[in-house]
C-alpha cells in the first residue's frame, strides 16, 4: 500500500493546512442558504428547552403545594400543566427535528452539487493523478458526515450554549449557593473534552484516508479482475486489502478507545453534580435554607446544566469529524481548474476546419519533460491529417491540445485562426468530435452511448451515425439492438464493436473537425475500409477536416498529409508519396508492415 | 430510475419475509463474540443496576437523612453514592470498549468477506454489474451496519436492561403505582405500530433514492474525459442535481415522519408522569406512599421512558442497517466459481500444449458465440487468430484459462481438461496481454513484478527490456519508480500495452496469449519486439489475435475465424493461395496499397472496392 501513498497523497494536502476549523466554518456557511429552516429549527429547540423547563417547575408545585399541603386543586392543575407542556415541547421538538433535516439535507445537496460540478469540470490533467476511490468516497462518506454535524450538529451545538447559560442563570436564580456547587463539576468536563478533541481529530483524518484507501483497492480490483484471475495473484490482492483493513480496524479502535475513556468520565463527573447537590442540599435542609420541594426541583434543573454538557460532548467528536471531513470536501471544490474560459472568451463561430499549430511547445502539468517541442503544422478544411508515430512520441498529447484538453505550453494552437484559449470551450469542443483511445461505455443502452454528445438526436440520426461507423450490422444482431444494454464499460460487446461505438458517437454531433485517436486498432481490415470510405464521405465531401492517429500504413496513406511525430517532433510531413520518396523513416514504418516480397514491390513502385 | 413502480413494491414485500431472517443471521454475526457478549450483558447489567440505584440513594438520602437531619448518614449514604457512580463509570467504559472493538471487528470481518467472495465470483457476476453498484455495496452498506454496531446495539443493549431492571424496581417500590404507570404502554406499543409502518416505508423510498445517487458515480468520475469532450458535462450535472434532490427530499420526507414519532411518546411519557404524580400524591395524601419514594418514582417513570425513546430513534437505524445487511448478504450468497473440488490434481508442469476439441460456448443462454472450434497448438508454435471484430477470438482466449467454462466439448492443456485440473494450477503457466491493458495505480516495476510474485529488479528490468519498454521507462521522471497514476494515466496508449505485455513475459508462461498486444504499438517498435521475444518464446506455445496482419504472418498456424466459426486454416502463404476470406483482408491490408495512391487527386477517394 505504500506505493500509493508516495504520489498522490502529498501535493493535495501541501495545498490546504490542516486547518479542520476553517474548512468546517466554510461548511457551516452553507447553511446560509436554508437560514428560515435554521433558524426555524434553533427556535424551536430553545422554546422546547424552555418547555422543559418548566416541567420540573410544575413537579415542585405539585410535590410542595399539592402533596406537601395536601391540596388537591394544585397536584391536578400541576398534571394538567405538565400534559400541556408536553404538547407544546412536543410540536417543537417535531418542528426542530423536522426543520434541521430540511436545512442539513439542503447543505449536503449543496456539497455534492458543488462536489460533483467541480468533478465534471476539473480539466484532464487533475484525472491524471487522481483516484477514482479518493472522489467517491468524499462525495458519499464525507459529504454525509458534515450533513450530520451542520444539520444536528450545529444547531444543537448552538441550543446547548443557549441552555447552559439558561440553566446556569436559572440555577443561580432558583439556588445560587447549590448553583455554584453544582457547577464544580463543569471545569473538569470540560478539560476532558478539550483533551478529547484534540486528540480524535487526527484520528477521524487517518480514518477518511484509510477508508478511501481501502476503496481504491477495491475498485481496482473489480475492474482489474481478469489481470488478477489471470495471474493468479488473488492471495496476493486479499493481503493487501487485508492490510488496509487491517489498518482501518485499528485506527477505528483506537477511536473507539478513546470514546469509551471520554463519555463515562464525562457521565462521571456529571453524576457527582447531583450528587454534590443533594449532600450540600441535605445539609442546608436541615439548617432550613431549603425546602425538600426546592431540592427536588433543583436536582431536575440540575439535568438540564447537564444536558447541554453532555451534547457538547458527544458533539466535541462529531466537530473533529465533520473537520476532517470538510478539508477533504473543500480540497475537491477549491481544485484548480486549469484549463477555463479566460476572462471575456469569445464564442467560436462555425469552423471551416482550419487547424494551424504553430511552434507548439508541451509540457504535462507537473512534469519537467517536454513532450511537444515545436511543432507547427497546418490542416486544410477538409484535409485529412494522419499522425503516425511510435509509441510515446506524443501523437496524443498532440492532438489532445486541438479540442483544449490540455493547454500549450509554448508557441499557439489556432482554429480557423482563433487561438484556442481565447475561445469559449463549450463552443471549440461542440465543434469537435474525438473518440479517445479507450473507447469507454457507459452502463446503459446502445442507443443512449450513441447520442451521449447530442440528446435530442433523432433515431435516424442515430442509425445514420452507426451505419457510417459500421456498427448498424451488429447492432442489429445484438438481442435488442439499439436498446440493447451494454455494462459498464461496455462489457459484453467485442474490442472492435465498442471502438466502432466510440465512432458512432463522435460522428453524431456532425463535427466540423473529427479526431480519431488510434479508433481502429480493434478493426479489422475489411471493416475498416469500409469505415474509412464512410469517413471520406462524411468528411472530405463536407469539407471537414479529420485528424486520425493510426499505425498501420493502411490507415494513412490516403491522408492528404501525414505528419511523422518523433520525440515530440514533426520528423517529416507530406503525402504517401512525398513520404516514400523523402522520409527515410516513413520506409522504415512503411517496410515493418510488409512481408519481404512485399517490400520488393513497394521499394520499386516508391523509387 | 424509471423503474417500474410495481417492481420495487414486489422487491420489498419478498424482502420483508427475508427480514427476520437476516435479522438473525445478523445476530448470527456475534456468535464468535459470544465471550465478549456475555461480559458485556453483564456489564450492562452491572452499569444499569448502578443507575437504578442511584435515584433511590437519592431518595434515601432524601427520606432517612435529610428529613430527620441526620447528617453523617447522609454523608454514609453520599459516599455510597459515589461508588455506586464509580462502578457505574467503569462498567460502562469496559462495556463500550468491549462492545466496539467486536462491532468494528466484526465489519472488518464483512469488508475482507465480501471482498474474497469478490476473488472467487465468476467472471460473468462482474460482466453484468457496474463497479459503482459493488463498490457502493462495500462502502455504505457496511457503514449503515457501522452506525448500528457502533451506537444503535450498545444502546440498544442498555436501554433493554434499564428498561427490566427499572421495571423490576418500580414493580417493588410500590406495586399499584407502578402497574398504574403502566396503563400507558399499550396505548404507546399502539402508536409505535402506526409510525413504525409508515417510517419503514419512507425509508424503503429513500434507499431507492441514495442508491441512484451512489451507483453511477464511479462511473461518472470514470468517464468525466468523455463527459468534457461531448460537451455533457452540464447536463450530467443536471441529471445529478435531480437524482440528489430526490434523494433530499425523500430523507427530508422520512425524517418527518420519525420526527413525529418522538413528541408522540414524549407526550405519553408526561402523560405517564402525570398520571404518577396524580396517582402518587392521592397516594401520598393517605399515607400509603412517602414524598421521598414519590421523588424517586417520578424519576424511574422518566428513565423508564427514555429508553423507549431511544429506541424509536435507533429504530431508523436498525431499519437501514437491515436493508445493508440484506444487500451485503445477497453478496455473500452468490455463488462462486464452482470451487475446485477436493483432490483435483493440479498441473505441475506444462509442455505447452492447447487443443480446442469441438468447443461451443456462450456467454448468454441461447446466443452462441463459439461455434464448433476445434484446433490445436503445439507447444513451441505460435498460432494466430485472425477475423472480423466480435468474431470470437477474445473468447477464445478467455477460455485457455478458464475465465468461462464451456458449454460443449473441451479445452485441453496438454491433454487435460481445464475442467479436471485446479484453477491455480491451470493459469499459473499462461499469461494474457489482453486487449484493453489494465494497469494498477503505482510504479512502473510494481505493475511489471505482478506477473510474478518476489520478483527481483533485474528480472523486471530484462522483461521490460524484451519488449523494448526499458527505454521509455528510463526516460521517465523516476524511471521504474515512477507512479503511472490510476489505470496508468500518465502514460500513452502504447506505453501501457507495452508494461502489460512485459508482466506477462515476466510471468513466464509456457503459453502467452496476446489479444491485440501490439494493437496500439507501432509497427517498427513492434518487429524489435518479435525479434526479442523468438528467443524468449522458444519452446512455448503461443496465441496471437491481431487485425494487423503485418503482426501475424509469420505465425505456423493461422486461424481465420467469422460469426463463432474457424473458416479457413493454414499458412500465410497458403491463405493467400486460397484466395478467401484472410487472403481478402491481406489484400485490403496491402497489396492494393500502391495502386490506390496511383491517383493524384486528394478530394476524390478512389473506391477501394
Ligand atoms: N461478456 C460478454 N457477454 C456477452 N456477450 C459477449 C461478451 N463478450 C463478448 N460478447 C459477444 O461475443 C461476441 C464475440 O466477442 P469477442 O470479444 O470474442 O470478439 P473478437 O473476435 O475478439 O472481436 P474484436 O476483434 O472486436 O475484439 C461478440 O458478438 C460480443 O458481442
Ligand atoms: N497525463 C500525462 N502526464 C504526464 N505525462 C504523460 C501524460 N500522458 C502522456 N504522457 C507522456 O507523454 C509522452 C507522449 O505521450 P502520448 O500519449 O502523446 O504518446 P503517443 O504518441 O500518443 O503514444 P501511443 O502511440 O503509445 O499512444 C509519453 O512519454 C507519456 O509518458
Ligand atoms: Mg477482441
Amino acid at each position: 500500500m505504500a506505493r500509493r501513498d508516495t504520489g498522490q497523497r502529498s501535493p493535495e494536502q501541501q495545498r490546504l493546512p490542516p486547518g479542520g476549523t476553517r474548512a468546517l466554518w466554510r461548511a457551516v456557511g452553507y447553511l446560509r442558504s436554508y437560514r428560515l429552516a435554521t433558524g426555524g429549527a434553533l427556535v424551536s429547540l430553545v422554546l422546547m428547552s424552555v418547555a422543559n423547563l418548566a416541567a420540573p417547575m410544575l413537579i415542585r408545585v405539585a410535590i410542595d403545594d399539592g402533596i406537601g399541603r395536601r391540596q388537591l386543586v394544585a397536584i391536578l392543575a400541576a398534571v394538567i400543566g405538565l400534559v400541556v407542556v408536553a404538547v407544546f415541547r412536543g410540536s417543537f421538538a417535531f418542528l426542530q427535528s423536522y426543520l434541521a433535516e430540511r436545512a442539513s439535507q439542503g447543505v449536503a445537496y449543496d456539497l455534492r452539487n458543488a462536489l460533483f460540478g467541480r468533478i465534471q469540470r476539473l480539466s484532464f490533467s487533475y484525472y491524471d493523478q487522481v483516484e477514482t476511490g479518493q472522489l467517491l468516497t468524499r462525495l458519499t462518506n464525507d459529504v454525509e458526515q458534515i450533513r450530520q454535524f451542520t444539520g444536528r450538529g450545529i444547531i444543537q451545538m448552538i441550543a446547548a450554549v443557549v441552555m447552559l447559560a439558561g440553566s446556569v442563570g436559572l440555577l443561580l436564580y432558583l439556588n445560587w449557593r447549590l448553583a455554584l456547587v453544582s457547577m464544580l463539576i463543569i471545569p473538569p468536563i470540560f478539560v476532558a473534552l478539550m483533551y478529547f478533541v484534540r486528540r480524535v481529530g487526527p484520528m477521524f483524518r487517518e480514518i477518511q484516508q484509510s477508508l478511501s484507501h481501502l476503496n481504491t483497492i477495491l475498485q481496482e480490483d473489480i475492474q482489474g479482475v481478469r489481470v488478477i484471475r489471470s495471474f493468479v495473484r488473488e492471495d496476493y490482492e486479499m493481503r493487501r486489502y487485508s492490510e488496509q483493513n487491517e489498518d482501518l480496524l485499528e485506527k477505528n479502535k483506537t477511536v473507539i478507545g478513546m470514546f469509551s475513556n471520554n463519555f463515562p468520565l464525562v457521565f462521571f463527573f456529571a453524576n457527582l453534580g447531583t450528587l454534590l447537590v443533594v449532600w450540600y442540599g441535605g445539609y442546608e435542609i436541615t439548617q432550613r435554607t431549603l425546602t425538600i420541594g426546592e431540592l427536588v426541583a433543583f436536582n431536575s434543573y440540575l439535568a438540564f446544566l447537564l444536558q447541554p454538557v453532555f451534547t457538547l460532548g458527544f458533539l466535541a467528536s462529531s466537530i473533529s469529524r465533520a473537520g476532517a471531513c470538510s478539508v477533504r470536501v473543500f480540497e475537491i471544490i477549491d481544485a484548480p481548474l486549469e484549463i477555463h474560459d479566460r476572462p471575456g472568451a469569445r464564442e467560436l463561430p462555425a469552423i471551416t476546419g482550419r487547424v494551424e499549430f504553430e511552434d507548439v511547445h508541451f509540457r504535462y502539468p507537473g512534469s519537467e519533460r517536454e513532450i511537444l517541442r515545436g511543432v507547427s503544422f497546418v490542416a486544410e478544411p477538409g484535409q485529412t491529417v494522419a499522425i503516425l508515430g511510435s509509441i510515446g512520441s506524443g501523437k496524443s498529447s498532440l492532438v489532445n491540445l486541438i479540442p483544449r484538453f490540455y493547454d500549450v505550453t509554448g508557441g499557439r494552437v489556432l482554429v480557423d485562426g482563433h487561438d484556442v484559449r481565447d475561445v469559449t470551450l463549450a463552443s471549440l469542443r461542440r465543434q469537435i468530435g474525438i473518440v479517445l483511445p479507450d473507447a469507454l461505455l457507459f452502463s446503459g443502452t446502445v442507443r443512449d452511448n450513441i447520442r451521449y454528445g447530442r440528446l435530442d438526436a433523432t433515431q435516424e440520426e442515430i442509425e445514420a451515425a452507426a451505419r457510417a461507423a459500421q456498427a448498424e450490422e451488429f447492432i442489429l444482431k445484438l438481442p435488442e439492438g439499439y436498446d440493447t444494454v451494454v455494462g459498464e464499460r461496455g462489457v459484453g460487446l467485442s474490442g472492435g464493436q465498442r471502438q466502432r461505438i466510440a465512432i458512432a458517437r463522435a460522428l453524431l454531433i456532425d463535427p466540423r473537425l473529427l479526431i480519431l485517436d488510434d479508433s481502429m486498432s480493434a478493426v479489422d481490415a475489411h471493416t475498416e475500409a469500409l469505415l474509412q470510405e464512410a469517413l471520406d464521405k462524411l468528411m472530405r465531401s463536407a469539407r471537414h477536416t479529420a485528424f486520425v492517429i493510426a499505425q498501420r500504413i493502411s490507415t494513412v496513406r490516403n491522408a492528404d498529409l501525414i505528419l511523422i511525430i518523433d520525440d515530440g517532433q514533426v520528423a517529416a510531413s507530406g503525402t504517401h508519396e512525398e513520404l516514400l520518396e523523402t522520409s527515410e523513416l516513413y520506409n522504415e514504418i512503411y517496410n515493418s508492415q510488409l512481408l519481404p516480397d512485399d517490400a520488393r514491390i513497394a521499394a520499386g513502385d516508391g523509387v | 430510475m424509471g423503474r417500474p413502480m410495481w417492481h420495487l413494491a414486489n422487491q420489498s414485500d419478498e424482502r420483508a419475509q427475508d427480514r427476520g431472517k437476516t435479522a438473525r443471521r445478523l445476530i448470527g454475526e456475534l456468535r464468535p463474540y459470544k465471550r465478549t457478549m456475555l461480559v458485556v450483558l453483564l456489564l450492562v447489567v452491572v452499569s444499569s443496576v448502578m443507575q437504578a440505584i442511584g435515584p433511590w440513594l437519592v431518595g434515601l438520602a432524601i427520606d432517612q437523612h435529610i428529613m430527620r437531619g441526620d447528617l453523617p448518614g447522609l454523608a454514609r449514604t453520599m459516599i455510597l453514592l459515589f461508588f455506586v457512580y464509580v462502578v457505574g463509570s467503569l462498567a460502562t467504559r469496559a462495556q463500550s470498549r468491549r462492545i466496539g472493538f467486536a462491532g468494528q471487528e466484526i465489519l472488518a470481518s464483512f469488508r475482507s468477506r465480501i471482498f474474497e467472495r469478490f476473488q472467487h465470483l465468476p467472471l460473468r457476476y462482474f460482466d453484468s454489474r457496474p463497479a459503482g453498484d459493488l463498490i457502493s455495496r462495500v462502502v455504505n452498506d457496511v457503514d449503515t451496519i457501522n452506525q448500528l454496531l457502533s451506537q444503535g446495539l450498545t444502546q440498544l443493549l442498555g436501554a433493554m436492561f434499564s428498561l427490566v431492571v427499572i421495571l423490576a424496581t418500580m414493580l417493588v417500590l410500590n406495586l399499584r403505582l407502578a402497574l398504574v404507570s403502566f396503563t400507558i404502554i399499550p396505548v404507546m406499543l399502539l402508536t409505535t405500530s402506526f409510525f413504525s409502518a409508515r417510517a419503514r416505508r419512507a425509508f424503503r423510498r429513500t434507499r431507492e433514492t441514495v442508491s441512484n445517487v451512489t451507483a453511477n458515480l464511479q462511473e461518472e468520475i470514470v468517464g468525466v474525459r468523455q463527459a468534457q469532450a461531448f460537451n455533457r458535462t452540464e447536463e450530467n450535472i443536471a441529471r445529478f442535481r435531480e437524482r440528489n434532490a430526490a434523494n433530499r427530499d425523500a430523507n427530508i420526507q422520512a425524517v418527518g415522519i420519525t420526527s413525529a414519532f418522538w413528541p408522540t411518546i414524549d407526550v405519553l411519557s408526561t402523560l405517564a408522569t402525570a398520571i404518577v404524580i396524580g396517582y402518587g400524591g392521592y397516594l401520598v395524601f393517605h399515607d400509603e406512599l412517602t414524598v421521598g419514594l414519590l421523588a424517586a418514582f417520578l424519576i424511574y417513570v422518566q428513565q423508564f421512558f427514555r429508553p423507549i425513546q431511544l429506541v424509536s430513534q435507533v429504530y431508523t437505524q436498525i431499519q437501514s442497517s437491515m436493508a445493508g445487511a440484506e444487500r451485503i448478504y445477497s453478496i455473500l450468497d452468490e455463488e462462486p466459481e464452482p470451487p475446485d473440488p477436493p483432490g483435483t490434481p493440479t498441473l505441475s508442469s506444462v509442455r505447452g500444449q492447447v487443443r480446442f476439441d469441438h468447443v461451443t460456448f456462450e456467454y448468454k443462454p441461447g446466443q452462441t458465440v463459439l461455434h464448433d472450434v476445434s484446433f490445436t497448438i503445439e507447444p513451441g508454435q505460435t498460432v494466430a487468430l485472425v477475423g472480423h471484430t466480435g468474431a470470437g477470438k477474445t473468447t477464445i482466449a478467455n477460455l485457455i484459462p478458464r475465465f468461462y467454462d464451456v458449454a460443449e466439448g473441451a479445452v485441453l492443456v496438454d491433454g487435460h481438461d481445464v475442467r479436471s485440473v485446479t484453477r491455480p494450477s491451470l493459469r499459473k503457466w499462461i499469461a494474457l496481454v489482453l486487449q484493453e491493458p489494465f494497469l494498477f495505480g503505482g510504479t512502473v516495476a510494481d505493475n511489471i513484478a505482478y506477473g510474478r510474485e518476489g520478483a527481483t529488479r533485474e528480472e523486471v528490468e530484462a522483461a521490460a527490456r524484451a519488449v523494448n519498454a526499458h527505454d521509455f521507462i528510463s526516460k521517465l521522471p523516476e524511471g521504474y519508480d515512477t507512479n503511472i497514476g490510476e489505470r496508468g494515466a500518465t502514460l500513452s496508449q502504447g506505453q501501457r500495452q507495452l508494461i502489460s505485455f512485459a508482466r506477462a513475459v515476466l510471468a513466464d508462461p509456457r503459453i502467452l496469449i496476446l489479444d491485440e498486444a501490439t494493437a496500439n504499438i507501432d509497427t517498427r517498435t513492434e518487429l524489435l519486439i518479435q525479434r526479442a521475444l523468438g528467443t524468449l518464446l522458444e519452446g512455448r506455445a503461443s496465441l496471437v489475435i491481431a487485425h494487423r496482419l503485418s503482426t501475424v504472418r509469420n505465425a505456423d498456424l493461422i486461424l481465420v475465424m467469422q460469426n463463432g466459426r474457424i473458416v479457413e486454416r493454414g499458412s500465410h502463404h497458403e491463405l493467400m493461395e486460397r484466395g478467401g476470406l484472410y487472403a481478402d483482408l491481406y489484400n485490403r491490408q496491402f497489396r492494393d496499397a500502391p495502386a490506390r495512391r496511383r491517383s493524384p487527386s486528394t478530394e476524390a477517394a478512389p473506391n477501394p472496392s
